[in-house]
């Protein structure tokens, strides 16, 4: 145990001092000029790439949580198989090819960006939403029914709030994948801090391809700690690691 | 106030999960549910709030058919308590108790006495409790909630499916005592559902034990005790049915027929005091572990006289059998 923690501890440190090294050594190397040098390119390409995640986040969200809900009621329960079955076949589909295949349909821009962006959400929000409301207690809904709640409480009174952290989840594991997967939109037009990284690999020029791919991955830890701030804010305090008490 | 009238529940189309019962509950009583697991209890108590449907026949309540009322506004009409408590883990103790009242809509004022009142009853301080979150409360407390929530909008009936069955003995016997106090007070008409003889003994005014989703007995727990009806009957209440039924009698009621003996003054007799409420099987169990040769019994703090094993034997003879 103890061992254990000094490793994860070690790993850690390593890994920390590596990305710091890499930092100085690529300010050093002044690579990220260009942020400063082309603010306003910087700009755009950064509210392109946000635009993109969030509309299709969005979407998703608005699509995959009611979807969730209807196969999870007894009389849709069928459609549960074929739904999941379609949302993991989307998932299965590389990027790339999602990509291109929302181009042969929809043209170049920033519409089949997001539309890509968009089925590639569904499936982690949509598991989450099901998995979420399929592992509640069936005590509880039974003492609500019987208590008297009528079926469309206990879908907003227990079962959307007991299930809020495992959806919170799916959307965070969205929203992360969404932020990287979105630097591909370079390749159907749809622009985001894509085009730096994509210019950076073809002209081998580092400012370029830091320039973009840094930006990209603190957008992501970032997200993360935001969504992380918007659990704590919708998840009841009565659903945090419960602890077991005794009489 | 609870009428079953030829009550038959089919499960699919084999399993006759409950099989042509019929029995009356007077209102104020307790009846508790007895026999053996799968043998139709909790399907007879869920056909009362309709959380079941009722194959065949009628199920009456206060008079009305319960297949003639809307069933969502019959569920706020009757408590129910369930084994693992039930309660929402995202909702504070003070939302959970006041779940049925905040459905039907009452105002603040009356939400909040009655939180007060609930929580006093079921012996838990009801600002302590108010912001708290079930899984900050142990099982025992969680049932007091359960308790409380199921009585919240005062329903006259309530349906209990193994309240106490989670707990352990000594926890249980805590709150079956005080559930019994309570219900002095509150005077419910309640469905209990047990698989414990001695917790229907204890909490039941009347017991109906099934078997096989047929009706086996209904009757008193001491007519239970006397006179099981068929050998399942008397199989199930058990061998020691005689010493079980003792439970069911107090020493007042042992005073009432017998003299009790005066104090044996040998120095070296090993006493022990009691109270006249207690009851007889208690009182022979500490005659019987040798933590005393003779009880001292008590009424309002006076020495009334003293008991030995013989009295309570031959007490036990003149009215059980
Ligand atoms: N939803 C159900 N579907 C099918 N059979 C059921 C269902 N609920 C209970 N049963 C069957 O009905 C019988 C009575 O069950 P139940 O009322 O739960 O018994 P008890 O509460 O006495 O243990 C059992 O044989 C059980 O298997
Ligand atoms: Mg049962």
């Amino acid at each position: 145990m103890k061992n254990k923690r000094l490793l994860s501890f070690v790993i850690k440190l390593i890994l920390f001092t590596l990305v710091a090294s890499f930092f100085a050594w690529s300010f050093k190397s002044g690579y990220y000029q260009l942020i400063i040098d082309d603010s306003e390119g910087f700009i755009f390409l950064l509210k392109q790439h946000i635009n993109m995640v969030l509309l299709s986040i969005l979407l998703a969200i608005v699509l995959a949580i009611p979807m969730g809900i209807l196969v999870t009621r007894p009389k849709f329960q069928k459609l549960q198989w074929l739904f999941m079955n379609i949302a993991n076949l989307g998932q299965t589909i590389p990027s790339l090819a999602i990509l291109a295949l929302a181009m042969t349909w929809m043209g170049i821009g920033f519409k089949p960006a997001v539309f890509a962006l968009f089925l590639y959400s569904l499936l982690p929000i949509l598991r989450n939403t099901v998995a979420g409301i399929k592992s509640i207690d069936p005590n509880l809904l039974d003492a609500a029914k019987g208590i008297g709640y009528t079926p469309a409480q206990i879908l907003l009174k227990i079962e959307l709030p007991n299930a809020a952290y495992p959806i919170m989840a799916g959307i965070r594991t969205a929203v992360v994948i969404n932020i990287g997967t979105a630097a591909l939109a370079y390749l159907v037009g749809g622009g985001g801090l894509g085009d730096w990284i994509f210019t950076g690999i073809m002209m081998r020029d580092n400012s370029y391809l830091l320039s973009g791919a840094i930006p990209v991955t603190l957008l992501a830890l970032l997200a993360d700690q935001l969504v992380r701030f918007i659990e704590k804010l919708v998840i009841s305090k009565g659903l945090r690691q419960s602890i077991t008490i005794s009489d | 106030m609870i009428k079953f009238d030829q009550v038959t529940k089919v499960y699919g189309d084999k399993v006759k999960a409950v099989d042509n019962v019929s029995f009356d509950v007077p209102e104020g009583n307790i009846v508790v549910f007895l026999g053996p697991s799968g043998c139709g209890k909790t399907t007879t108590l869920r056909m009362v709030n309709r959380l079941e449907t009722i194959t065949d026949g009628k199920i009456f309540v206060n008079g009305t058919d319960v297949n003639s009322l809307n069933e969502i506004e019959l569920r706020r009409k009757i408590g129910y308590v369930i084994q693992h408590n039930g309660l929402f883990p995202n909702m504070t103790i003070e939302d959970n108790v006041m779940a049925v009242p905040n459905l039907i809509g009452w105002d603040r004022k009356k939400k909040a006495d009655r939180y007060k009142y609930l929580m006093d009853l079921v012996g838990l301080n009801p600002d302590e409790y108010r912001k708290r979150y079930p899984h900050e409360l142990s099982g025992g407390q969680q049932q007091r909630v359960g308790i409380a929530r199921a009585m919240a909008a005062d329903p006259p009936v309530m349906l209990m499916d193994e309240p106490f069955g989670a707990l352990d003995p000594v926890i249980r016997t805590r709150i079956q005592n005080e559930f019994l106090q309570i219900q002095q007070e509150v005077k419910k008409t309640i469905l209990f559902v047990s698989h414990d003889i001695d917790e229907a003994i204890k909490m039941g005014d009347a017991i109906a034990i099934f078997q096989n989703g047929k009706l086996m007995q209904y009757d008193s727990p001491s007519e239970l005790l006397a006179h099981p009806k068929n050998e399942f009957v008397r199989e199930f209440v058990g061998k020691d049915r005689a010493l079980k039924s003792l439970s069911l009698h107090t020493v007042e009621d042992l005073i009432s027929e017998r003299m009790l003996r005066k104090l044996d003054g040998n120095e070296n007799s090993n006493k022990k005091t009691i109270s006249v409420e207690t009851n007889l099987r208690d009182a022979l169990s500490i005659l019987l572990n040798q933590e005393a040769d003779q009880l001292v019994v008590q009424a309002n703090n006076k020495l009334v006289g003293a008991m030995k094993i013989d009295d309570v034997e031959a007490y036990l003879h003149q009215h059980i059998k």
